[in-house]
């Protein structure tokens, strides 16, 4: 395959994110709109044709004869040469995930682009101010994000990784006179960069010891036939395994060295995928604008730890497979998130927030799918990585989706909260039902896709462990409930009073509501593609189909629908159960409501111990001994001058005077000493 | 009687202290000058005398007087540039007054 195309997927965000950083100010808001979008969808013309060619064209260099496909270099080159065998490499790599993910991130970039336009201004068509600044922010996270998953190696991706991070940053903070978006941004750097670091020392323990920091070296177990495409080194997974047996063995408080790396490899993707108790940091960033919330922390950033997981999964499940507790620890992470995150949805009033946890949980539910996946017979060979693969896809669409249309929501009335809401859905017809379609796809009712990918994921937990699957089936359920809760308290109710001196609400202009309709086509087909034909572990064409299990599917879906029943009997019409049910319960739901008191914790830890215990001591330190010690240097030169400035009278025959005496004491002595 | 070196350092000498004597009682600046001078041309005597009785074949005493000399001449007359601003920026030229450039 030619590198051009592939150059240009990334070349071209990059390009518009200097273009429009750079120019942004001597152009019109709406020429940056425009030009902007126009960049992202010349990128999703090429991220899908690469996509598609990847997937579709059947050519030797993607797919082996088996039928297996490949993980393809489109090129790798030296970047950093410090020694022969220390090279950090740029490159672009084609395999099925990463294939999907251009997919994923171009179009929910583009809508996210397009619905800017419409987003960013207010009701009488003003733009907001650093329109131009926001889309050439936009324009970095894709090129950012574009780099990461495309990454040839784990120093890549780290470096894209960290970028993302940036990115994210900066468009949290985007509203910066905003004290609680700027300490929101701060929030969220400070807490991933936190996690990264388990993340680079990860790194260092797996390239110390395997030598490499290439994917296709660290994890081309699976692949066959691959040398057709690379040159493979003798360092496949399993071979990454002998090394860590072979050079350490001892292994360190209890657990071998290899697990270890991939746990600390997998607190980088705790903390940027949201996961306890790292995740404190994703509901604060609900103050960045909405398409940014939708972009970046539904969509594609906070799934990066997933992928991550994904990207290594050879390693992890070689671990596995040799006693080790790496994907353990996925698992049970994932699984208290989701149940955690699940919980605080329930009591949360802002919509967005809602959304936010409603998108942790969702990631632990990847998360968990992977943890659960084996490549075993019962494991139905690893129907929970192209589950999660599948749930990641979906998930990234329908959660864009409810974003957008809450964005459009809170657009229409100003306010996040849905006590200001209310019974929209007679003004906002198109926005409510593509939120609708939003909520059936994550509460999983069929046919719509989420009902697919976690009817899946859900398989895959009973083919592991029957704990971790009733555990699921009731996050699935509360999902279900909290999803329609939300639903019927924005758009049923009661009647929707419109405010004094305002408007009635009504549906957005086409730049947004078209991607809420595109989005939400997706979702309803989202479901029917063959995924397990295009994405698997290792590249072996899975068929779903074959291994689906029509009870599950049954339970799930029964689950789904009692939770729904239970949310329209409570919140269709304005009724006293709600108040009752909190009433009965009161201190669950003042801890749900307070997301369990976990940002008291935080605070606590920082404030009072790190802040007391840590940091004042060494900044009484510094204060007092080290600035204190250079002080006392000045102030004595100091002191010493003013007690000798009295002699400088400006009289000068005193000087004169002074001279004289000192000369002839000078040449007394000289003469003394030369006679002694 | 045979004239030596002393018969000429002894005057250089008092014409020396003089100088210093003036330069240090004298509060007028020209008179400060004036001393200034005399110490100066004590010194060029000392050069004169030590170079004709110590080392008569040599040349260097005198073209250093000469030197001193010019130079001597292009001092007094920045000095005395000097003293003409100072005056008519304080219409005074008693250094015991002229001290506000102290500390």
């Amino acid at each position: 395959m030619e590198a051009t195309i592939p150059v240009l997927i990334l070349a071209i965000p990059l390009f518009m994110f200097l273009f429009l950083g750079l120019l942004g100010k001597f152009m019109s808001h709406k020429w940056a709109g425009i030009l902007g979008t126009a960049g992202m969808g010349v990128t999703l013309i090429l991220a899908y044709f690469t996509a598609f060619t990847y997937f579709f064209s059947g050519s030797s260099e993607f797919i082996s004869e088996a039928g297996q496909r490949l993980q393809y270099l489109v090129f790798n080159v030296d970047w950093l040469q410090f020694t022969d065998n220390l090279v950090i490499r740029l490159g672009f790599l084609l395999d099925p995930i990463s294939a999907m993910m251009l997919v994923v991130i171009t179009t929910i970039s583009f809508m996210v682009h397009l619905y800017s336009n419409g987003y960013m201004r207010d009701h009488h068509g003003v733009w907001e101010t650093g329109f131009q600044r926001f889309y050439a922010f936009l324009s970095l996270f894709s090129f950012s994000m574009l780099g990461l998953v495309v990454a040839t190696n784990i120093f890549q991706m780290y470096i894209f990784w960290e970028l993302v991070g940036a990115s994210s940053y900066l468009l949290i903070g985007f509203y910066y006179t905003k004290p609680s978006a700027v300490s929101a941004s701060k929030k969220a750097f400070i807490v991933t960069r936190f996690a990264d670091l388990g993340f680079l020392i990860g790194i260092l323990v797996l390239s110390f010891y395997t030598g490499t920091f290439n994917f296709t070296d660290l994890t081309s177990v699976a692949v066959a036939g691959a040398e057709n495409v690379y040159s493979v080194s003798a360092n496949t997974a399993e071979g990454v395994f002998n090394i860590f047996q072979n050079e350490a063995a001892a292994g360190f408080m209890g657990c071998s060295v290899m697990t270890w790396a991939l746990v600390l490899i997998f607190m980088g993707g705790m903390g940027k995928s949201a996961m306890m108790p790292l995740h404190i940091w994703l509901p604060d960033a609900m103050e960045g604008p909405t398409p940014v919330s939708a972009l970046i922390h539904a969509a594609t950033m906070v799934v990066a730890g997933v992928y991550l997981v994904a990207r290594l999964f050879p390693l992890f499940i070689i671990n596995a497979d040799h006693g080790g507790a790496a994907l353990e620890v996925v698992t049970w992470v994932g699984a208290i998130t989701a149940l955690y995150a699940a919980m605080v949805a329930c009591a949360q009033i802002d919509i967005k927030r809602v959304l936010a946890f409603s998108t942790i949980s969702q990631i632990a539910f990847m998360m968990v799918s992977l943890g659960v996946a084996t490549t075993g017979e019962a494991g139905h060979h690893g129907l929970g990585y192209m589950a999660s693969m599948f749930h990641l896809f979906t998930h990234a669409m329908f959660k864009a989706l409810l974003f957008l249309g809450a964005g459009a929501l809170i657009h229409a009335i100003g306010s996040n909260d849905y006590t200001e809401m209310h019974g929209l859905r007679k003004y906002m017809p198109v926005t409510h039902i593509t939120f609708l379609i939003g909520c059936l796809a994550i509460a999983g009712i069929i046919p719509f896709s989420g009902f697919f990918s976690k009817d899946e994921i859900l398989s895959s937990c009973l083919g592991n462990s029957t704990v971790v699957y009733i555990w699921m089936s009731l996050v699935a359920g509360l999902t279900a409930f909290y999803m329609f809760r939300l639903y019927y308290l924005i758009f049923w109710w009661k009647e929707h009073k419109v405010r004094e001196g305002h408007h009635a609400p009504h549906d957005q202009p086409w730049t947004m509501t078209l991607p809420l309709i595109i989005l939400a086509a997706i979702s309803v087909v989202a479901g029917f593609i063959p995924f397990g034909n295009l994405v698997s572990w290792n590249g072996e064409p899975y068929d779903f189909m074959a291994h689906f299990d029509w009870s599950v599917a049954a339970v799930s879906l029964a689950i789904a629908i009692i939770a729904i029943v239970i949310a329209t009997v409570m919140y269709r019409k304005e009724n006293p159960l709600p108040a009752k049910l909190k009433n009965a319960m009161p201190a669950l739901w003042r801890w749900a409501h307070h997301r369990f008191y976990w940002d008291e914790l935080y605070y606590f830890i920082t404030h009072k111990i790190i802040f007391n215990g840590i940091c004042r001591p060494i900044a009484w330190f510094d204060r007092h001994i080290i600035d204190g010690t250079m002080d006392s240097f000045a102030s004595m030169t100091q002191k010493a001058s003013f007690a000798i400035r009295g002699l400088q009278s400006g009289n000068i025959q005193m000087y004169v005077w002074v001279y004289l005496i000192g000369a002839l004491l000078l040449g007394g002595i000289t003469a003394v000493i030369l006679l002694v | 009687m045979e004239i030596t070196m002393i018969y000429y350092l002894i005057p250089s000498l008092i014409m020396f202290c003089c100088g210093v004597y003036g330069f240090i009682t004298r509060k007028n600046m020209i008179a400060m000058l004036i001393s200034l001078e005399l110490m100066l041309n004590a010194v060029d005597i000392n050069f004169v005398v030590f170079n004709r009785y110590l080392y008569p074949e040599a040349m260097e005493g005198m073209f250093f007087t000469l030197f001193a000399i010019a130079i001597a001449a292009a001092e007094t007359a920045l000095a005395i540039a000097i003293i003409i601003n100072v005056f008519r920026a304080a219409k005074n030229i008693d250094v015991a007054h002229l001290t506000q450039m102290k500390h």
